[in-house]
Order: C-alpha cells, then structure tokens, then sequence
C-alpha cells in the first residue's frame, strides 16, 4: 500500500501498547470483552474497575481521548434502545427523577450501556493502535484459516479504492440533479451499484490474473 | 443490526461463535467449489463491494434510515457459499478495524447476518427460480422475494436468541414483534434496492450473476432480422 492508504481509525503512535504484538492484544480484548459480559448486572465496583483498567490502558497508548470520543458514535443507536429498556420492561414500577420505571429494565439498561460503552471504547483503542497489516499477522498467528486472512488483506487493501469510485460515482449522480437517498432515484442508484459490482468483479479478475503472472499459488508470502 | 457487546449473555453469545465457526468453515469449502483458486481475490473485491453497497441509507420512517443488508444481494450474485465467506469477512472487518459490532458478538453478527441472511435469502430465491419460468428475466423476481423474506427472517431468529440469551427484561413477544414488524419495513427496502441492482447486472452481464447460470445455459441462440 502506497502513502496516504492508512486506516481510518488509526492513530500513529510509538507507545508500549501500539509496540504490543497484534496477536496479544486481539486475544485480552476477547478475554477482556468476555469478563465484561459475563459481569453481572449490578457489580458496579466490578464495572468501575473494567472501566479504569481500560482507561488506563488508552491513557497508556498516548492516543487522546478527543480523538477516540467522536468515533464512539457508532454506539448511538445502540445507546438509544438501553434508554428505552426501562420504560419497556416489565416488573415492579419505581419512580426516577419524575419518570415511571421498571425497576429490573432500570439495571439492565445500565448495564447494557455501560458494557456496550466498553466494548466499543476497546474495540477503538485495538483499531486506533494497531495497523490493519498487523492485525491480520495477528490473526495468521493466531491460527485463523489462511484463505479468510486473505480475503480479509484484500478487502483492507480494497477498501478505499472501491469506496472512492462509489464516492465518484455519488459525485456524478447529485451532479445531474439527482438524490441517492431518495427512493424515487433508486432506479439510478441501483444501476450504479450494478456497474460497481460488475466493476468491482472485473477488478477482482485482473487482480487475481496479475498475482498468477507474479507466481501467486494460492498462499500468500 | 450489528449486535454490539453486552447485548446477548456470555453462554449465547459463545454458542452462536461455535455456529458462526462451523458455517464458515463450511463455506470455505463451498467457496473453493465457486471460485477455486480465484477465492481470495475475488471474495475479497465482492466483500469490499457488499461493504460499500451497505453504505447506502434509506429512509425508513420516524426520521431513522436502515441500510442494505447484502445477503439476498450477494447470494444471488456471487453464490451462497462465496456469499456466505464475504458477508462473514464484511462483519469481522468492521468488528476488529472499525469497532462497529461486539468483538463477543462476531458469531453473532456472523450466524444472524451471514448463515441466517444468506442461507434463507439462497432458499427462497432456489423455490422462487423454480416456480418461475426458466429465463433470466425470472431472476429479478426471485431475488426480491428473497431479500424481501430474508431480512425479517433474521431479525426474527435475533428475537429468538434474544428471549434465549437476552439481557434485559423485556417481554420476549414484544421483542419479536418490534423486531419483526420493523424489519418488515427494511425488507421492503432491501427489496426493491437488489432486485433493481440484479435487474441492471443481468440485463449488462447476465454471465456474472450465479443465479441466473442455469437460466443462461437452457438460452437458446436467437437471430432477429429486420423485415
């Protein structure tokens, strides 16, 4: 990959954590995410120190917090069904702050944000500090099949290129008057995503038959 | 309709990963039969292109928007295992590099999106090809039949797993009749996107689109003469 092909969610960095092997790091956030799902509701000393020792490990890897918060908007509409937990459950009603609650969907929902908050601030510290190529050395080391760390390598070498067409051909359709989110352009918009696939597919074909002419035989070096 | 962490217990959430394995698995096998050695590459562009096809928002109501899902869409273009292999990769590159679904939810995301998705979209679009008239033109309704059927099919198999392994107390009817009612409406949408995007690749290369090969191969040579 050329300059300017770096990942979205990654943050260069040199601390110990973005120096951590990818493989070790793909394996405690696994062990670390199971320990928070499996903490049951209610254990708020136990969250407090799941969230502490996250914190610490982001304040450890130097990236600013102000860069990782604006990305946690992924969890938005996650977020909104745990506020609605609440008023949805059923069990014995209790009253917060003038509101009427189930007091059961009041813990759970808690705990479904709180967990979910977690997960998502550690699965962005892994993306923030890691490359995409080391992780998906990671994943070699860590036995996943060959052929899905591949097709993986692509599509993360890929990624942008055919977003960018996508990107260029969005360009092309509101520049003759069109709206690709409204459905009475579906037809359009369709038809651009055909002619992304056809050229999507095509590009697959000429990426395969340049790897043979360059010895691929179905591994990777 | 990414499961995030926390949303389904520690026992379901490690059961669906054993299913999501088991399928993958599977599928990398099925997926060398389609493509053989063009696997890698060519699962990788198709995925890249599922990827940016779910970019796509649409409307739904109430001011939110769903997005394609994919797994009818990719099904009926590249093959059910192929298909299977790209939404599966889909999902785990937005977990580990995008933080977009539960690293814990993977197998979820993967048995819910990619076996679930995928293998009732391929059904459906099998028995509707069937009871079609054998011509290509019978892809495109077949297609929507099944992205139409598949997306609340999943959602309703998320109710089940949610009743089975869910964290909250919510009455498990209403789950199922707020997830199935609202997919419903997403699966209208999704509908008519890949039956209008199947429509436009057979009508310029029927020759990629899988579903429609056994039509292709009946075809017979047709001259047309001006009088």
């Amino acid at each position: 990959m050329g300059a300017g092909h770096g990942h979205r969610l990654h943050f260069h960095g040199h601390s110990p954590v973005h120096r951590a092997p990818a493989h070790l790091k793909l394996l405690l956030l696994l062990a670390f995410m199971l320990v928070v799902v499996a903490t049951p509701r209610g254990w708020y000393a136990a969250f407090a120190l799941e969230a502490a020792l996250l914190l610490g490990v982001v304040a450890l890897s130097r990236v600013p917090l102000g860069y990782l918060a604006p990305r946690m908007i992924i969890e938005v509409p996650f977020a909104i069904f745990a506020v609605l937990v609440p008023f949805i459950s059923y069990g014995p009603r209790i009253e917060v702050w003038g509101l009427t609650v189930s007091e059961p969907g009041l813990y759970a929902g808690i705990a479904l944000l709180v967990k979910g908050t977690i997960g998502v601030l550690a699965s962005l510290t892994l993306a923030a500090t890691t490359e995409p190529q080391a992780i998906l050395r990671g994943l070699q080391r860590l036995r996943m099949p060959d052929l899905i760390v591949q097709i993986m390598g692509f599509m993360v070498r890929y990624l942008d290129v055919v977003t960018a067409e996508l990107g260029r051909m969005m360009v092309a359709m509101r520049s003759r008057g069109c709206d690709p989110r409204s459905p009475r352009h579906w037809p359009t918009l369709a038809r651009a995503m055909g002619a992304l696939f056809i050229r999507s597919y095509e590009r697959g074909e000429r990426v395969h038959l340049a790897m043979l002419s360059r010895g691929y035989e179905g591994r990777l070096p | 309709m990414h499961v995030p962490d926390g949303f389904l217990n520690a026992p379901t959430s490690v059961a669906t990963g054993v299913v999501a394995v088991a399928g993958v698995a599977l599928a990398l096998r099925g997926a060398r039969r389609e493509l053989d050695d063009r696997t890698a590459p060519m699962a990788g562009l198709v995925a890249t292109f599922v990827f940016a096809a779910q970019m796509i928002n649409f409307p739904v109501g109430a001011g939110t928007s769903g997005h394609l899902l994919g797994g009818a869409l990719a099904a009926v273009l590249v093959g059910p295992w192929s298909a299977v292999l790209c939404i599966s990769v889909v999902l785990m590159v937005q977990a580990l590099f995008m933080a977009d679904g539960g690293i814990t939810a993977i197998g979820t995301n993967i048995t819910l999106m990619a076996l679930v998705g995928v293998g009732v979209g391929w059904c459906l679009f099998v028995v509707a090809r069937r009871l079609l008239p054998r011509r290509t033109s019978s892809v495109v309704p077949a297609a929507v039949i099944a992205a139409l059927l598949s997306v609340p099919i999943a959602a309703a198999v998320f109710a089940a797993l949610f009743v089975i392994g869910g964290t909250a107390p919510v009455d498990g009817g209403k789950v199922f009749a707020a997830m199935v009612g609202w997919h419903l409406v997403i699966g209208v949408g999704e509908a008519v996107i890949t039956g209008l995007v199947v429509a436009s690749v057979v009508a310029t290369r029927p020759d990629l689109v899988y579903g429609a090969r056994s039509a292709l191969t009946t075809r017979e040579l047709e001259i047309r003469t001006t009088p």
